[in-house]
């Protein structure tokens, strides 16, 4: 630190005004006239929404990302006071005048910037030229898309400040490494990569590519180290440690923070409840947590009670049944037993009670006192409303005909005696004698008599069954599935002897209070199960593109066009851009093998230092592109331009990398190097054209003509909108 | 499948053709005469003579064990290692159980041991290149990596292996200064010759033996393109005469590109109240009907092009066309009205009486990837019809329509123009009595096409085994730790039955080596890696435990691990290759265990005892559990074993085994 003192201050000044020149443009792009356009664009959509579920605090559910991302953007909402009452329903909508545009914005447009100086540090960590780093960084400058995307509330731009940061601290922290271990600032960039990696993660799951990338050469370098003779092997040992602490424990400790703090953010109840398991619902404020508050927490004999599917797919729903009867007939020709209808009814009704009844005895109220049923207990269940007794039989279920099917027993007196024994079976008990407990307790209903597993198949019936989903008894239950499992999610002890009273009694809410709560890591883990596993609607998009149209720029995302003029703001980058640094990955590769090749016959043709310098760059940039782009193409969700943006950004860095390679090494005489320098200063002009002739598209601050747009579509796959007067 | 093969009719199936080619000989060669029908699992054989093709089957997994020993021999040079796995796997009900019936993964199995063996060879064969073992070993490589590829496309993995091994190899040899870059250069040829070239050509050959076999129209044909079909004979596409080139007047089937969708279709029934508008339905069918039969027409005149005093006038690229239906004489039409199924996009009608209609029956034709003005070739053009109003596309969303749609596929117009096979549609027939018909052996799709159709077609039903949401389904993880069987014979509960399931003493064994490998394996690699000197012994020992162990442990990876990121519905039986390898590890790794337990110890008739006792317990534990759990494999009666009175009782250690 002091070392620091003793240096020329000239120096550092020199370096800092570059840094300060680059972040002062890097602002100025992508901060201008941030406000504009005062209307939802694009994905703000949906992004909007989420923040504004954060300003109420109201639970809510998203596949696509980790809470972190969301937690920024609702952050810009929370220091703009933002109250969270707009509608996000329509791209294009105008926004109202509580919505603080600007501070929402702010966040992902101040991310982006930032990107710009970043570039340039790593460019000069990686040990390259000031040039190079400069080119690095003028290129993101000027780059029409990451622009774009970094001045709306999207996370994008987020998340690639995040994978910048995490490889410009690495490599800081690596060329500590070299001088002075275990120094403060040693110390300080190690936490930063594992922090900034976190974040990255975070923000979106893609974010864990760019991670596992950092941890690969991280291995490799501690690799190296075991190997280093001259250290001893407590100080080995203190390296891995510190290491495996920062890149491995600080990330995971992060995310579980993130959800802590999600979790603890939005704690109302709201419209995503229903994916979530009883006792997650029963944890937020309002919603199920009014109507169960104060159950008694033992099923007993006499108990009344609905079972809720654990399993919840294709709709969370509860076990249901109703006065209607199957049809005698199938419509293809198949009989049934034309008792009652059972089904899984996804809505709250009172004809998904239940009450649960002791086979020996007549009563259906709850002793005094209450006689808890256990793992193992035979019991019958009888609809509340019609005193109908759950009941399966050797009939084919009405539309899984390898099932049989479920109903409420009607004596018919055709020799057809009901089968209604179940034997309760715990799947979580703690022992064989648990007791069956409201909420907590995941039960599955085995039948007496055929030893069939009371199971959702997932269907829908049709009309004579209103559309509901269809309940089997599977015989031959291949194992664990949620679908065969149920919990009881509201509960009271029924006191009624009379049906007429009982219908009273379960018209009426329930009552009394006792408080349960999970605890935070059981509901983080729910969380993120739900989240994982929820389904995205693959629908297509009329933007939506492959992996292969990304890397040529045959695709655009039209995001906004203004309502009267044809302003309008468009996903496209600067093709000057995207051409070279495709063209430059190439020409890294192909140089790579070139040299590992000769290197491998024992034919150096670069010097040892700058060879290693030359891998790490391809490892961290060649490498953060192939990483963060090559897995979209077995992902089979819908995938947009904007995906392609992390791996872009590596690939601009890669660019001066290979320029910088080749006017050192490749032109060997001076006058090539000249012309070489020439051949690139026209090459950004040529850059900085396209960025000025797309500018209109990029910021939709102007309204051009149609002709001038019609100009613009240099390419037929680029759907420009253009107005028809 | 054998049946297909020997019957000569077509047939579609997932997997390439070899496996079920060489069950298919070996039912030839023993007489059995393909007529018993394969419907479900349970149907007696009755007086079929099915003994030859179970017995094919059965040699082939009973060759894996001498395979297994064979490698591990040739990997770590002891008899015990190799003793102890050829016991593991013969004492393994799951191998046992696999191989005993008519399956493609005894089969599978084999060719993966048997390339991997053949490699192992090649390489003790190193310091001898070019020398005739080394030629036959590389060359059967090659040849064993065709059959696996041939069985089922999980031999993809065994040549990810060889080519792995292969190139390290080389990488090797080109790091060798004593070499010349031609003696290297000498090494490479003769490796893409026998590892790329010789493989590739074996695999076409099979699949040109299965062209040539099943030349009759059969239960397959409808996942294939018109093209295919014209192939078989039997099929009407097959030896038809058609003219080439689409003229106006043309009556014409027209078909869609992607497998399984159909004919073009109409018929007159209305789409039902509160659907779009309430105009005739038109949908996509399968089957050959007359309904499918539609008209060409010029967009602006009505005039009958078929007059022969009018000259004929081929239909081109870009031409507006209104097609109407031959049968109810309606416009094909579409508006902005919502589609039945796919809200998304526009509905499409037969619109108009008599072929009268308005200008929202008319579609631009055009063909992918030709130039404005070339005509439109029967079954060859693909062809995308543009709807002009709107500009949408004529697709079929391959939705089923509810019972009003008498269960057809839905037709939309999407206003997405991405280039989707929904959206691409061919003309299949085509009578135009003014036109000259050709032979349609002339259209007749080269080799290369039809095995690139065929292996599109296997990709794309590979990719349609999905499982449903609320089925139990096996998952990867599932698999090492054992955790459920799968049922193999015997319908009811308590019927005679067979279950696959792995025994469990082995397959735990082998889950604890993986572990103790991987443990030991970093120390020894850490070791290294700080410049510790090893004794000598020691460093004999951790030589077979990190190359041999190593090749294993990557053959276990690449048979397990791609499993994780497959969409299709996944079995139990397809861990069983990589337990093939994951036995193997288990043998060398106790077996440098004991040694190195051994070495340790001081007195050296201790130690030789302590080795002999260790292997003769480890082989004696698994013949003991093989007596316990044989019943799996010969079949069991009686009651579920979780019933106290069954012979199985007791045995159930985990509560997910339902035998």
């Amino acid at each position: 630190m002091l070392g620091f003192l003793k240096h020329p201050v000239v120096v550092t000044a020199d370096i800092n005004l570059n840094v300060v020149a680059l972040t002062a443009m890097g602002l100025l792009s992508r901060l201008w006239q941030l406000s504009y356009p005062r209307a939802v664009v694009f994905d703000e959509v949906y992004y909007g929404q989420y923040i504004s579920f954060y300003m109420k605090r109201i639970f809510f559910l998203d596949g696509s990302g980790p809470p972190f991302g969301h937690m920024l953007l609702a952050l810009g909402g929370y220091l703009g006071g933002f109250d969270g009452n707009f509608l996000w329903n329509r791209i294009g909508a105008e926004y109202s005048s509580n919505v603080p545009v600007w501070s929402l914005r702010l966040l992902p447009a101040l991310t982006g910037a930032l990107s710009v100086p970043m570039a340039y540090q790593i460019l000069s960590e990686l040990g390259f030229s000031h040039c190079a780093a400069m080119g690095a960084a003028l290129l993101m400058l000027i780059e029409n898309a990451l622009i774009t995307q970094s001045r709306l509330m999207l996370l994008e731009s987020v998340l690639i400040f995040f994978n910048l940061l995490a490889v410009l601290s690495y490599l800081k922290f690596s060329n500590s490494q070299k001088q002075r271990p275990f120094s403060p600032s040693w110390w300080f960039w190690l936490t930063l990569t594992g922090v900034a990696c976190s974040c990255a993660v975070g923000v979106k799951y893609v974010g864990v590519f760019t991670y596992l990338l950092v941890l690969a050469v991280a291995g490799v370098h501690a690799w190296h180290l075991i190997g280093d003779r001259s250290l001893s092997n407590v100080s080995v040992l203190c390296h891995l440690l510190a290491r495996a602490a920062a890149l491995l424990v600080v990330p995971a400790a992060m995310y579980l923070l993130f959800f802590y703090v999600h979790l603890s953010l939005v704690y109302r109840s709201g419209p995503h409840d229903q994916i979530m398991s009883s006792a997650f619902q029963a944890s937020l404020e309002g919603g199920l947590a009014r109507i169960t508050q104060g159950q008694p927490l033992e099923v007993a004999y006499g108990s009344q009670v609905t079972l809720k599917n654990v399993f919840g797919k294709p709709a969370p729903c509860w076990l249901h049944s109703h006065q209607s009867t199957y049809p005698m007939i199938y419509e293809n020709g198949r009989g049934s037993s034309h008792q009652q209808q059972v089904t899984c009814y996804p809505f709250k009704d009172v004809n998904n009670w239940w009450i649960v009844k002791d086979p020996g005895r007549h009563q259906l109220v709850v002793s005094n006192p209450p006689r808890p049923v256990r793992h193992g207990d035979v019991v019958q269940l009888v609809h509340g409303m019609t005193t109908r007794f759950l009941n399966t039989h050797d009939v084919a279920a009405p539309l899984s005909p390898h099932s049989q099917e479920v109903s409420c027993y009607i004596d018919y007196n055709i020799s057809m005696p009901p089968q209604n024994l179940w034997r309760l079976d715990i799947v979580n008990r703690d022992s064989d004698a648990g007791v069956w407990k409201t909420i907590l307790s995941e039960v599955r209903l085995v039948h007496v008599n055929t030893s069939a597993v009371l199971k959702l198949s997932g269907a829908h019936l049709p009309d004579w069954g209103f559309r509901q989903l269809e309940v089997v008894g599977e015989k031959l239950s291949r194992g664990y599935h949620e679908s065969t499992v149920w919990n009881v999610e509201e509960h009271r002890y029924g006191k009624s002897q009379e049906q007429k009273e009982r219908e009273v009694e379960l018209h009426s809410p329930t009552q009394m209070d006792v408080h349960r709560n999970l605890s935070f890591l059981a509901r983080f883990l729910e969380l993120q199960w739900r989240m994982l596993t929820a389904k995205s609607d693959g629908s297509e998009h009329k933007y939506s593109s492959s992996p292969l149209d990304w890397v040529t720029l045959d695709t655009s995302i039209a995001y906004w066009l203004h309502p009267r003029t044809s302003a309008q703001i468009h996903l496209l980058g600067n093709v000057v851009i995207w051409a070279s640094a495709s063209l430059a990955t190439v020409v890294y590769a192909l140089l790579f093998f070139w040299y590992l090749l000769r290197r491998r016959r024992k034919i150096c043709d670069l010097p040892e230092d700058s060879w290693l310098r030359w891998v790490l760059a391809g490892a961290l940039c060649a490498g953060g592109w192939a990483v963060n782009y090559v897995p979209f193409f077995l992902m089979e969700k819908t995938l947009f331009l904007y995906h392609y943006l992390p791996a872009l950004t590596f690939q601009i860095l890669l660019l001066p990398v290979v320029l910088q390679h080749i006017s050192d090494h490749l032109c060997r005489t001076q006058l090539l190097r000249s012309l070489f320098s020439a051949l690139l200063v026209a090459w950004y002009s040529c850059a900085c054209h396209v960025f000025n002739t797309l500018r209109p598209l990029t910021y939709g601050d102007k309204s051009l003509s149609p002709s001038e747009l019609k100009a613009l579509r240099w390419k037929d796959s680029w759907d420009i909108l253009i107005r028809k007067y | 499948m054998g049946s297909y093969y020997i019957n000569r009719t077509f047939f579609f199936d997932v997997h390439p053709p070899l496996g079920k080619m060489l069950i298919g000989l070996a039912g030839y060669l023993s007489g059995y005469d393909g007529t018993f029908l394969f419907q479900k699992p349970g149907d007696k054989y009755e007086h079929h003579n099915y003994m030859g093709m179970r017995g094919f089957c059965a040699f082939l997994g009973s060759l894996l064990v001498p395979f297994a020993y064979l490698i591990v021999l040739e990997l770590s040079k002891s008899l015990p290692a190799a003793l102890l796995t050829a016991a593991l796997l013969t004492f393994d009900t799951g191998c046992l159980t696999l191989s005993q019936y008519i399956l493609l993964d005894p089969i599978l199995m084999f060719f993966i041991m048997a390339a991997m063996l053949s490699m192992v060879k090649y390489n003790s064969c190193a310091n001898r290149p070019f020398s005739a073992p080394w030629w036959f070993w590389l060359s059967l490589t090659g040849i064993n990596l065709a059959g696996a590829l041939g069985v089922k496309f999980v031999g993809l993995f065994i040549i990810l292996q060889v080519g792995w091994n292969t190139i390290s190899d080389l990488w090797h040899l080109f790091g060798d200064l004593s070499l010349s870059v031609v003696t290297v250069g000498k090494h490479l040829t003769a490796r893409i010759l026998c590892l790329i070239v010789l493989p590739l050509t074996l695999y076409t050959a099979t699949y040109a033996v299965h062209f040539m076999v099943l030349n009759k129209s059969g239960p397959g044909d409808g996942f294939f393109s018109s093209a295919f079909q014209a192939r078989l004979s039997g099929n009407n596409l097959h030896n038809a005469s058609i003219p080439e080139h689409l003229a106006y007047g043309s009556v014409i089937t027209v078909k869609n590109l992607r497998m399984a969708i159909g004919y073009l279709h109409s018929h007159r029934h209305l789409y039902p109240e509160g659907i779009g508008a309430r105009q005739q339905q038109v949908t996509t069918y399968l089957h050959k009907d007359y309904n499918n039969l539609w008209i060409i027409k010029k967009h602006n005149t009505n005039a009958d092009p078929l007059d022969p005093s009018l000259p004929v006038e081929f239909v081109r690229h870009g031409d507006i066309i209104r097609l109407e239906h031959k049968e109810t004489s309606r416009n094909l039409h579409s508006h902005y009205h919502e589609a039945p199924l796919t809200r998304k996009h526009y509905q499409v009608t037969g619109y108009g009486i008599n072929g009268t209609g308005d200008s929202n029956d008319f579609w631009r034709i055009e063909v992918i990837n030709r130039k404005f003005g070339n005509r439109i070739k029967v079954l060859r053009s693909r062809i995308r019809l543009i709807h002009l109003v709107t500009g949408c596309v004529l697709g079929s969303s391959g939705k089923v329509l509810p019972k009003w749609g008498w269960e057809q596929l839905e037709v939309t117009c999407t206003p997405y123009l991405k280039e989707t096979l929904n959206s691409i549609w061919n003309v299949e027939d085509h009578i135009n009595p003014k036109l000259p018909n050709i032979s349609l052996d002339v259209l007749q799709p080269s080799f290369p096409e039809v095995l690139l159709e065929s292996h599109m077609v296997m990709i794309r039903g590979n990719n349609g085994l999905k499982p449903k949401d609320n089925e139990f389904t096996s998952k990867p993880w599932h698999w090492p730790i054992n955790y459920q069987g799968l049922r193999f014979s015997g319908i009811n509960d308590t019927d005679f039955r067979v279950y696959l399931l792995g025994n469990p003493v082995v397959w735990w064994l082998n889950l604890l080596s993986i572990a103790l490998y991987l443990l030991l394996g970093s120390i020894i690699a850490v070791a290294v890696q700080r410049g510790a000197h090893l004794p000598v012994e020691v460093e004999g020992l951790s030589q077979v435990l990190l190359r041999g162990g190593g090749q294993l442990l990557l053959g276990w990876i690449l048979h397990y691990f791609p499993f994780f990121l497959m969409g299709r519905i996944l079995y139990f039986h397809h861990y069983f290759p990589a337990m093939l390898f994951s036995s193997m590890l288990t043998g060398i790794l106790w077996d440098t265990l004991l040694r190195l337990w051994a070495w340790s110890l001081a007195s050296s008739s201790l130690a030789r005892g302590l080795y002999v006792v260790g292997n003769l317990s480890l082989l004696l534990g698994t013949a003991y559990s093989f007596y316990l759990f044989h019943p799996l494999a010969y079949g069991m009666v009686g009651p579920l074993a979780q019933d106290p009175r069954s012979p199985m009782a007791g045995l159930r250690w985990l509560e997910s085994w339902d035998f």
